[in-house]
């Protein structure tokens, strides 16, 4: 393989693997907490179309970022009221909020064009790769990694921080505390609902950011089913990353490096018909997760967190 | 004061039937903030879904066609919901089941004595959706994988195998360009009732009636029962579990992929595109707004179709969206589970000093 084309393969994982990375953090720090959020799917479509009509109109991508982020965290906090405050079934409240977040950014884009027109097909504001002085210059790794779009070097230094927060600070012990053992966590005084309010919102906000990387760098522009299965494959990541920040980097890499090359062999003219080459990314996620499963049944390592999935009242004994 | 929440010592029946239909006005009301934050008058834009989805005889005979896919994929993910095993793969089941029957109707009808093509579509279409289900069964039922994810990614690759066969291999070679396969023979047509309203809901009548049978009135729906209430204590008193996911979902899968038989021969009576808009995930709701009673499921199914037909009478009428119907679906639903506690609980007011009485009653 040639320089080019393996910086040109790299590009393309990055850039595909960021916007998946943003949702696979978003619900690790929204499980961590003991609440699981199958939303994400509907909350990245609404992040996206929120985040191209904002900035069309306004003509600012950072003012479409701030737009996602708002209805990330307003459509997690959905989430967070029918399963903490509701005590609601939270399987079926994420299947709702993905139904619902897909209708409504489905609505918007038919919508919210000049005039009242479509958003599909319109060129907006963007954020664009700008490649980073002196680091870019670093052979192979310089052009792939440093040449990205703010939102990638965004992830640089979010990664860490929230990795350093979940297993270094006291907040982080006591968010891991509400998921894993959330009678325990209240006794050692953590107020266990406003904590899972908090961080399902905090999470929320994140695949926000995952949907408006989508349309304002990704794929620059709006489409309907823009997300294409992108935050399931988030969600299937998270277990793959065994809710650990750093790990979610590696699945992240993967499945961007699987769009990456179909990007590739699509460009180089396959005979592979192309809906065989678009089932790649689902049925990967699938074999992915076999492993995954199977590896941690026999390795016996301790996966999700004990309270995920379960709705917390003080009086009631879990 | 306090407001707590005590559990109920047995659910409120009252409360069952009052949620969803409270649940359904209340998500009226929300959709319509949307509606006019987006400059669409609501109380018209209801009025063109009432009259299109339910004001003549030919909106009552469209919702009825849109609500035969729905009660058949409604009771397939309701029997799975029942066991506690997440089967969203419904649209995916409905789309193998579409392929199969096609196959049939393209390539097996020409050798078939005419009277038995539609029951063979109908056996290999059952059989289709209920393989597909079972891919996921087994993954869960021997490695544990979560199914949420494996029936939901099954879906994509589904919906892509039916843009593959109808844009390629099966394409109408007569067909100028148009993405689909060839029309069906006759005899690969099911009968129409009255409008397009054809023999599925017949199929769905039966179907519910087999749902309850099993699920009230077998062992076996016993089992599943009590795998949905507590998988523990089904261990405990020698349920096998991995057996009845399998089997659980082969019953799901077929009912799904009865759905796509239907909607490919009695509809669109060709593969198309339109195959997969969005039944299985609607299913959900349905599934979910019945509270798993397979009767509901009729009943609920027929509103949600309503809404869906409705929506399509706006897009036509007032240049809005047909999505709205999704976006009142979403709503309904976020209402229903929020309202649900007030089935298994009742909301009482504290004084500061007065001890809540849940512990003893749960």
């Amino acid at each position: 393989m040639t320089e080019a084309l393996i910086v040109s393969i790299l590009i393309i994982t990055i850039r595909a693997g960021t916007s998946l990375l943003y949702a696979t953090l978003g619900e690790i720090y929204t499980e961590r907490v003991g609440i699981l959020n199958l939303g994400v799917e509907g909350i990245m479509m609404m992040g996206a179309a929120t985040a191209f009509a904002v900035s069309y109109h306004s003509g600012s991508a950072w003012i479409g970022l701030l737009g996602a982020v708002l209805v990330g965290g307003l459509l997690a906090l959905i989430h967070a009221f029918l399963s903490n405050t509701m005590r609601a079934d939270q399987v079926v409240s994420g299947l709702a909020l993905t139904i619902f977040g897909t209708g409504l950014a489905s609505f918007m884009g038919q919508r919210l064009g000049p005039g009242g027109t479509t958003m599909v097909g319109l060129q907006g504001p963007k954020f664009v790769r700008t490649p980073l002085p002196l680091l870019s210059d670093i052979p192979i790794l310089g052009p792939s990694f440093f040449n990205q779009d703010v939102l990638t070097y965004g992830l640089y230094l979010l990664l860490p921080l929230l990795w350093f927060f979940l297993y270094r600070t006291q907040p982080g012990l006591h968010l891991r505390a509400v998921g894993e053992k959330p009678l325990a966590a209240d006794a050692m005084g953590v107020p266990v609902i406003r904590t899972r309010y908090i961080y399902t919102i905090f999470g929320g906000m994140l695949m926000g950011v995952a949907g408006a990387h989508l349309s304002l760098g990704y794929l620059q522009g709006w489409a309907d089913n823009i997300t294409g299965g992108r935050g399931w494959i988030a969600i299937a990541l998270v277990i793959f990353a065994t809710w650990d920040p750093l790990r979610a980097v590696i699945g992240a890499m993967l499945f961007g490096g699987i769009n990456a090359i179909q990007f590739r062999m699509q460009a180089a003219g396959t005979t592979i018909p192309a809906p065989f080459l678009n089932m790649m990314p689902y049925i990967f996620t699938i074999v992915v997760l076999v492993i995954i499963t199977w590896w941690e049944a026999i390795s016996k390592r301790l996966g999700a967190p004990a309270a995920l999935g379960l709705p917390y009242a003080r009086e009631e004994k879990h | 004061m306090n407001i707590v929440f005590e559990k109920r010592l047995s659910r409120s029946r009252r409360a069952a039937v009052l949620v969803p239909i409270i649940s359904f006005i209340l998500a009226l009301l929300f959709g319509s903030l949307i509606l006019l934050a987006f400059g669409v008058n609501p109380l018209e834009a209801y009025r063109v879904m009432a009259v299109g989805s339910l004001g003549s005889q030919y909106a009552l005979t469209e919702t009825l066609v849109k609500a035969i896919p729905l009660m058949l994929t409604g009771l397939s993910v309701s029997i799975a919901f029942r066991m506690l095993f997440w089967n969203i793969g419904a649209e995916g089941q409905l789309a193998m089941g579409g392929i199969a029957a096609t196959y049939v109707a393209l390539f097996l009808s020409d050798s078939l004595p005419g009277a038995l093509t539609i029951p063979t579509m109908v056996l290999l279409g059952m059989l289709a959706g209920a393989i597909w289900g079972l891919i996921p069964a087994l993954l869960k039922a021997f490695i544990g994988v979560n199914e949420i994810l494996t029936t939901l990614m099954m879906n994509y690759i589904a919906i892509l195998m039916v843009e593959y066969l109808y844009l390629g291999p099966w394409r109408d070679p007569d067909g100028y360009g148009f993405p689909g396969t060839a029309p069906f023979p006759p005899e690969a047509i099911l009968p129409r009732l009255v409008g397009r309203v054809h023999l599925g809901i017949i199929f769905a009548i039966i179907a519910a009636f087999i749902v309850w049978f099993v699920l009230s009135r077998s062992r076996w729906g016993y089992e599943i029962r009590v795998i949905g209430e507590n998988q523990r204590a089904a261990r405990y008193t020698g349920i096998n579990i991995g057996k009845n996911i399998l089997l659980v979902m082969l019953l799901s899968g077929g009912l799904a992929g009865l759905a796509g038989m239907a909607e490919v021969s009695g509809i669109a009576r060709r593969l198309y595109q339109g195959l997969t808009v969005g039944y299985g995930y609607t299913a959900i709701i349905v599934a979910w707004m019945a509270n798993l009673n397979p009767w509901a499921v009729l009943f609920v199914g027929f509103f949600m179709a309503a809404l869906l037909v409705g929506g399509d009478q706006i897009q036509i009428a007032l240049q809005t969206p047909a999505a709205v119907a999704l976006v009142l679906q979403g709503a309904i639903l976020f209402f229903v589970l929020g309202g649900w506690i007030f089935v298994n609980y009742r909301i009482r007011l504290l004084r500061p000093s007065e001890p809540a009485a849940a512990d003893e009653l749960s």
